[in-house]
């Protein structure tokens, strides 16, 4: 039983947190933000490292390694809240290779995990999903609708681009004609998971920082003549920030171990490790504005881009709420009662 | 990571589990006896339990097996407790003996000490209570006011205790009392151990919320304590009993952490039977306590990690705690919703439990001062300057 990261863990995670605190830091952030772009030179070099394969396999040229380590990367590139269509190129990919047929999985996957072709996933509802992350960028839309997913070339769907509350990535409506695309033949829920967990991570990631960057605020701002931090209505509510980061990261992490090594238990451990993290990432970033002050409403601090980012992945593939009805559904069942 | 457990860890599991199916505890009294209450045929019930788990070698396997331990890991140690859990035996009657007083006296007791006090502990012959809190200092322990004076050989005691668990079984209890009123109010602390069979200590129990009377109140008026009886040294009570609150926070969670898993099931179980969890409300609510309880046991296992790895616990340590309390709270009160009457009529185990959890953000630390100890400790946020 070991809780922790291996030493090529740990070191993935060191060099990616190097690597963002230099090329995403947050004048850079806000660039892009502003102008509603993706950081094109960060993405290449992302690219260029493997990033975006990492979890692919290197059969599809990927870089072969597990979902703990993807994870890894999500969470640092939540903390930098890095404006890079990596979030939706990772989830179609995931898709794409868990639960797609083999000739998908060729025709698609070497590309994504190159950054050759970019990816998003929505959530649709009769062939129109509302808010797809990154799709304006993307070259292959991962579209699931039930208990069905299909992948569609950008060409196969009509994109109207529209902003999200989270101007560091693009976002569109995609809408697919019915029988459009193909569908995965697999299980979905097997990438469907997997893809969850990915989010969550990201999620641990934005609570981080945004208690990060809160701690380091109310230790030096003074009212009253001491440091608001030392009011207990101010270091309680970072605590609570904290335990709630936790529960986010235990969560998260577990699931993404059980994806690879027990993936049995993987449909439970992510819907947990989801809930958890909506919950956090909202809350979190929340109690990060309030402990700011006035400063933490404004333009001018980079707390909202934490806040808007944790909105979106709170929402996205799920909130809270849908995951805990799934959990009690597996709750339901294991108690051996006629629902769920 | 790796969440899987080795060979030798599953094969201790086994054993153990083993031992358990063959060796249940006898059922649970259910009625109180005349003179003892329920706590009081509790209480016997537990120590012929421990006495059980003592002949077989286990009553402490974490101890080291000089003093009668199994010199388990932390992680076979946490197995130990799940097991306990999974089992659904009590608690063992000497518990803040086997989880406070004894790992407290293996860091700061001369080896004498170690010989005498340590085998009585595990086989429950001595019952240890713990003697710290006042009525004036509860959160602020080092505000306490008890006087311990040396007279030759002896130190003579004076003053009073409060909420002292289990004083009425003890033969010892942790003292810490003052004997230097000089100095700053943590240094002139003393660690004791107090023998309570001396008219000069008198328990008088304390009826708690639920009726009964676990603690006490303990007045003490000249006691004597022996020069050999101070542990870790004159004036250095208040880092001994740190030990002893560092073991009562991270010891008691894995027990603590199945407990409140099977008290989820047997609730999940109940609301199923009624059709609750089609209920949105319902399959909300519990399926949020069971998103805590898991928390709780990754927690408190990504907590052993960081002792195993880097020697000292995470901010896990205290988080567990305190998470633990609260969701213990919700699912009791949840508990009343789901089973309807039955969960406030008295005697019964769901209404013990409803307001038994209530004392879980108190004991052991208050939730407020746990988050006082994230905040400062873990966050590293300054602490508003007290004015006394
Ligand atoms: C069931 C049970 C068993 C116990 N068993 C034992 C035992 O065996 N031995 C023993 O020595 N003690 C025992 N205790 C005592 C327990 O440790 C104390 O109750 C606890 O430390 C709180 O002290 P207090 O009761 O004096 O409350 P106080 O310290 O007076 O606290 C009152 C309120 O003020 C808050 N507060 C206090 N200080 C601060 C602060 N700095 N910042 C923010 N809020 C603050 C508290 O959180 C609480 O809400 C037990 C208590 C219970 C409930």
């Amino acid at each position: 039983m070991d809780f922790g990261l291996t030493d090529d863990q740990r070191e993935i995670q060191r060099t990616a947190r190097e690597l963002l605190a230099e090329r995403a830091r947050p004048e850079r952030v806000r660039e892009h933000a502003e102008t509603g772009r993706t950081d094109e030179r960060l993405w290449s070099e992302l690219c260029e490292l493997g990033w975006p394969g990492i979890a692919v396999s290197e059969e599809h040229g990927g870089q072969g390694l597990g979902r703990v380590e993807l994870s890894i990367l999500c969470e640092e590139l939540g903390r930098a809240v890095a404006p890079v269509p990596f979030m939706g190129s990772v989830l179609a990919a995931t898709l794409i290779e868990h639960s797609g047929s083999q000739s998908q999985q060729e025709r698609w996957l070497g590309d994504l995990a190159s950054g050759t072709s970019i990816g998003a996933i929505g959530l649709a509802r009769n062939g129109t999903a509302e808010l797809v992350i990154g799709a304006p960028d993307a070259q292959v839309v991962v579209l699931v609708e039930g208990e069905q997913a299909r992948v569609l070339a950008v060409e196969e769907v009509e994109v109207t681009p529209l902003a999200s509350i989270d101007p560091t990535r693009t976002a569109a409506r995609v809408s697919a004609p019915a029988g459009a695309g193909e569908t995965l033949d697999g299980d979905s829920a097997a990438g469907v998971d997997r893809a969850i967990v990915a989010v969550a991570s990201e999620l641990v990631g934005v609570c981080d920082r945004a208690l990060e960057m809160t701690v380091a605020y109310v230790k030096e701002r003074k009212q009253f003549g001491v440091p608001v931090g030392s009011y207990q209505a101010v270091s309680h509510r970072c605590a609570q920030m904290l335990l709630d980061t936790e529960k986010a990261r235990s969560t998260a992490a577990f699931a993404a171990w059980t994806a690879d090594a027990d993936p049995e238990r993987l449909a439970e451990a992510a819907a947990m490790a989801k809930a958890a993290a909506s919950d956090a990432g909202r809350e979190v970033t929340a109690s990060a504005i309030q402990a700011h002050g006035g400063i933490g409403f404004t333009w001018e601090a980079d707390v909202h881009w934490l806040y808007k980012r944790a909105q979106l992945d709170a929402a996205l593939l799920g909130g809270a709420k849908s995951h805990r009805a799934r959990l009690a559904a597996i709750l339901a069942r294991r108690a051996g009662s006629p629902v769920g | 990571m790796d969440l899987t457990f080795s060979e030798q860890e599953t094969a201790f599991r086994g054993e153990l589990r083993g031992w358990l199916a063959e060796n249940p505890p006898a059922p649970e009294p259910s009625e109180g006896g005349e003179d003892e209450g329920r706590e009081g045929t509790h209480f016997f019930w537990r120590r012929d339990w421990q006495r059980r788990l003592y002949d077989a070698g286990w009553a402490a396997p974490s101890w080291p097996t000089e003093y009668g331990g199994r010199g388990a890991s932390l992680t076979e140690s946490a197995i130990y407790f799940e097991e306990l859990g999974r089992a659904r035996v009590p608690m063992a009657a000497n518990v803040l003996g086997l989880l406070l007083g004894g790992p407290t006296l293996m860091v700061w007791g001369t080896q004498e000490q170690k010989d005498r006090y340590l085998a009585p502990i595990l086989s429950a012959e001595e019952i240890w209570c713990q003697g710290f809190s006042e009525p004036d200092a509860g959160s602020d322990l080092a505000a306490l006011k008890t006087r311990a004076v040396k007279d030759g050989e002896e130190w003579v005691v004076t003053g009073q205790k409060v909420w002292t668990s289990g004083a009425q079984y003890s033969k010892w209890c942790m003292l810490v009392a003052r004997t230097d009123g000089e100095v700053a109010k943590h240094k002139g602390l003393t660690y004791f151990l107090m023998d309570m069979e001396q008219d000069a200590v008198q328990v008088r129990p304390l009826r708690q919320i639920t009726g009964e009377a676990e603690f006490n109140e303990l007045f003490i008026e000249e006691a004597r304590i022996p020069d050999a009886n101070v542990v870790g040294g004159v004036g250095n009570g208040w880092k001994v009993a740190l030990t002893t609150l560092m073991n009562e926070r991270a010891g008691l969670g894995f027990a603590l952490q199945i407990r409140l898993r099977q008290l989820l099931d047997d609730l999940i179980a109940i609301a199923a039977e009624r059709g609750l969890l089609e209920d949105a409300l319902y399959a909300d609510a519990l399926a949020e306590l069971h998103v805590r309880c898991e928390s709780i046991r990754l927690l408190a296992w990504k907590g052993l990690t960081d002792v195993e790895k880097y020697g000292q616990p995470g901010p896990e340590g205290s988080l567990v705690k305190w998470l633990w309390s609260d969701t213990n709270q919700r699912l009791t009160q949840l508990a009343a919703d789901v089973i309807g009457p039955q969960a406030l009529t008295a005697g019964t185990s769901w209404s013990y439990e409803l307001l038994r959890a209530r004392g879980n953000t108190l004991e052991g630390g208050t939730t407020e001062v746990l988050k006082n100890i994230v905040a400062e400790r873990v966050l590293g946020l300054p602490r508003l300057k007290a004015t006394a």
